[in-house]
């Protein structure tokens, strides 16, 4: 094994445990730190491969995640969490050494769901997509388990850094114009969210997720929503 | 190809200038006249390709052909036509104190610019940049379902936001898959994504890696199709945001994520020797119409009681394109028409009924024919089209799926048919106390804004009795290239 695959593969590694530190991170500031050293790592290891393969438009792309993952995005997730002023995060929905477990079970089914696309792939990088498929699934369990809408957000974020890393390790990186609409979209939607927040936090004082659990199609619609919701008696209400 | 740059460039120019225009009384208008100017281009270049056949123009990236031609210009005409509507809805629910007036330039921009993203999604040809603007669909959506600020519109605009995250996120690892296998026959770079390619080369694509590919595919854009289980997002976005946000995402944007589904399914198709695509889209399509059938019955919002509606419309639309074949595709892209011309319809008269009533609260809606005729039999007619009562194109199109899915898939139809009839008993029986009950309510002096609801409502009807050649022409050559 050349030295290029071996560092690739403890960059895999490497992102594996950040992904496995995320979801044990409790601390939303600490959280902000994992996912900028998640894209360092990502950078590191797409330019590791860009060199042992010669593939200039990588070059392109190592740029592209750490403007993006390294320093924009972190620096927009510290403003929002210093302006919103929510440091701590207390408690997920499962704890933490059950929330491990599960994500044990769900690197053993990564790592079985790419078996046979790695067996066809031709890369250097095609051990590595188990351990890409691994940390979507990982950020994807962080999403659930998380009740407060900062930690969610990285989780997603973190979603597709593990997407990205599928990305290079099946195929050497997608075609440039797609992996730039989709920083596009990333940076887009991070901006839509921060304004978002603000909103959630002025009409709920709070981002907790559970004040966004209301809607049930039989629900008493609340007031603002509905000017003739007071006018319905429980009698005439659906079970 | 020219054609291609106006209709795309128009939605961009408009938003834009609405974005300078902002909240001065006139932005509606100019909302409007972008409109307008999309639809005439996609108009022009519906005549164009009429005369001169498909087309892939400027450097192969975008591509029109008989599949997604009359979808362009479906969402250009719907899009103007709400963009009609929305300006007296809007104006009055800034009156009555439901958003500052200030908050409509958000909303106009936002509009324009989620119209454009819809036209790129149908015009490239590049798979990958169908993701992006799928992506870009729910990214300008998000700010408009939470445009009243309320905590049921932020909680339903989070949802949206992080459901349709999620979903959009496993079309992108579809997408890396597909372009994975494309890069072993097309070799690496940017044709390898381009459809037009890869359906030229669709036999020899790595089947293993494809049927996983499509399984992502369709939970990632199912998720906007709003398929069950993953319509979570469907009903509240719907019922929380402005009323023509609800008619276009009901009748445009679950069109747009189908039709993703669909060139996916085509390529799939062509590498795998088995039904595995179809079998999967038929699952998915019958669970939708049966579960949204019954959650129907349970409905007290007006604007919830139609989202789930067309959660059963695209289910059945979705089962269509799984049964295959010229008789079923044909039926399913013209209930996709139908669809969308007629849901839009009846969000336009639900929005002016909930309006007058002052309450989405089904129970509190009572008498629309007095308060207000027009509004009334908009409402009726509507839901009787999209109920499938014959001679409304519903019901032509139902009947080919249903008659289609009778001689191949014969295990399908009784599900079929008790979902249509519980959907049938659970709108019908809502629908008619809410315009014919008695109301102490008085004939309120202001004139709605009818015309497009009966201008769709018209089309429908037309489109049951007689579809225009050229249209029969075009669905059958794409039912032919689906399969």
């Amino acid at each position: 094994m050349t030295i290029g695959a071996q560092l690739i593969n403890l960059f895999a590694a490497i992102l594996l445990l950040l992904a496995f530190a995320m979801l044990s991170q409790r601390r939303v500031v600490s959280l902000i730190d994992l996912f900028a050293a998640q894209g360092l790592v990502l950078a590191l290891s797409t330019a590791v491969v860009a060199y042992t393969t010669s593939q200039p438009h990588l070059y392109q792309s190592v740029a592209l995640t750490l403007l993006l993952k390294v320093f924009l995005l972190p620096w927009l997730l510290y403003r929002m969490v210093r302006r919103l002023d929510v440091r701590w995060e207390f408690e997920g929905l499962v704890n933490i050494p059950t929330t491990m477990l599960i994500g044990i079970v769900l690197v053993v089914f990564a790592f079985n769901l790419a078996l046979p696309i790695s067996e066809i792939a031709s890369t250097v990088t095609r051990s590595t997509l188990g351990i890409a498929i691994a940390s979507v699934m990982l950020s994807f369990l962080m999403m659930i388990v998380r009740r407060k809408a900062i930690p969610q957000v990285i989780g997603f974020l973190a979603m597709e850094n593990g997407l990205f890393f599928a990305a290079t390790s099946a195929t050497y990186g997608m075609p440039m114009v797609v992996e730039l609409g989709i920083a596009l979209d990333v940076l887009v939607g991070m901006l839509i969210l921060g304004v978002f927040f603000f909103q959630i936090r002025e009409q709920f004082d709070s981002l907790d997720l559970k004040n966004l659990e209301q809607l049930r199609d039989e629900r008493m619609p609340r007031p603002g929503v509905s000017r003739k919701a007071q006018a319905v008696s429980p009698e005439s209400k659906q079970p | 190809m020219i054609g291609i740059v106006a209709v795309l460039a128009l939605p961009l120019l408009g938003a834009a200038v609405l974005a300078f225009v902002g909240e001065r009384p006139y932005a509606s208008r100019v909302n409007v006249a972008a409109s307008l100017a999309t639809f005439l281009a996609a108009a022009g270049l519906t005549l164009d390709v009429i005369a001169h056949g498909p087309q892939v123009a400027l450097g192969r990236q975008f591509l029109v052909d008989p599949f997604n031609v009359f979808l362009v210009a479906l969402t250009a005409f719907v899009a103007f036509t709400t963009s009609v509507f929305s300006r007296p809805y809007m104006l009055i629910e800034a009156e009555h104190g439901r958003l500052p007036v200030a908050r409509l330039r958000l909303y106009h921009g936002m509009y324009q610019l989620f119209t454009f993203t819809m036209l790129l999604a149908l015009l490239t040809n590049n798979v990958g940049v169908l993701w992006v603007a799928m992506e870009g669909a729910t990214l300008t959506t998000v700010l408009l379902v939470s445009l009243y600020r309320t905590p049921a519109s932020l909680e339903a605009a989070w949802k949206y936001f992080i459901l349709c995250g999620v979903g959009i996120a496993q079309a992108l690892f579809g997408t890396i898959l597909l372009y994975f296998a494309a890069e072993k026959v097309l070799g690496a770079g940017g044709n390898a994504l381009l459809w037009t390619e890869l359906d030229a080369v669709r036999g020899d694509l790595e089947p293993t890696v494809l049927a996983i590919a499509f399984v992502f595919l369709l939970v990632g854009y199912g998720t906007k199709v709003g398929l069950v289980p993953l319509h979570n997002w469907l009903p509240d976005a719907h019922a929380e945001g402005p009323t023509p946000v609800s008619a276009v995402l009901s009748g445009l944007l679950l069109n747009v994520a189908l039709y993703a589904v669909v060139r996916c399914k085509i390529l799939v198709d062509g590498a795998l020797p088995g039904a595995f695509a179809r079998n999967l889209m038929m699952g998915f399509g019958l669970v939708s119409v049966v579960v949204a059938a019954f959650l129907l019955l349970r409905q007290r919002d007006i604007k919830r009681l139609f989202a789930y509606s067309s959660i059963e419309h695209m289910g059945i639309i979705t089962f269509a394109f799984g049964l295959g074949g010229p008789v079923a595709n044909f039926a399913g892209l013209l209930h996709m028409t139908v669809h969308s011309l007629t849901k839009s319809a009846i969000f336009f008269a639900a929005g002016h009924a909930t309006q007058k009533t002052g309450t989405q609260i089904m129970q509190d809606i009572r008498g629309l024919v007095t308060i207000s005729p027009v509004v009334g039999w908009g409402l009726t007619l509507g839901a009787l089209a999209i109920l499938g009562m014959p001679p409304f194109g519903v019901f032509a199109s139902e009947f080919l799926i249903l008659t289609t899915a009778m001689r191949e898939q014969p295990w399908a139809t009784p599900f079929l048919l008790t979902a249509l009839g519980v959907a049938f008993a659970a709108i019908f029986s809502k629908v008619q106390p809410m315009v014919f009950g008695d109301t102490t309510a008085t004939r309120l002096p202001v004139r709605p804004a009818m015309l497009p609801v009966f201008v769709h409502l018209a089309l429908v009807l037309m489109l049951g009795l007689w579809i225009p050649p050229f249209l029969a022409q075009w669905y059958r050559s794409a039912a032919q290239l689906i399969g």
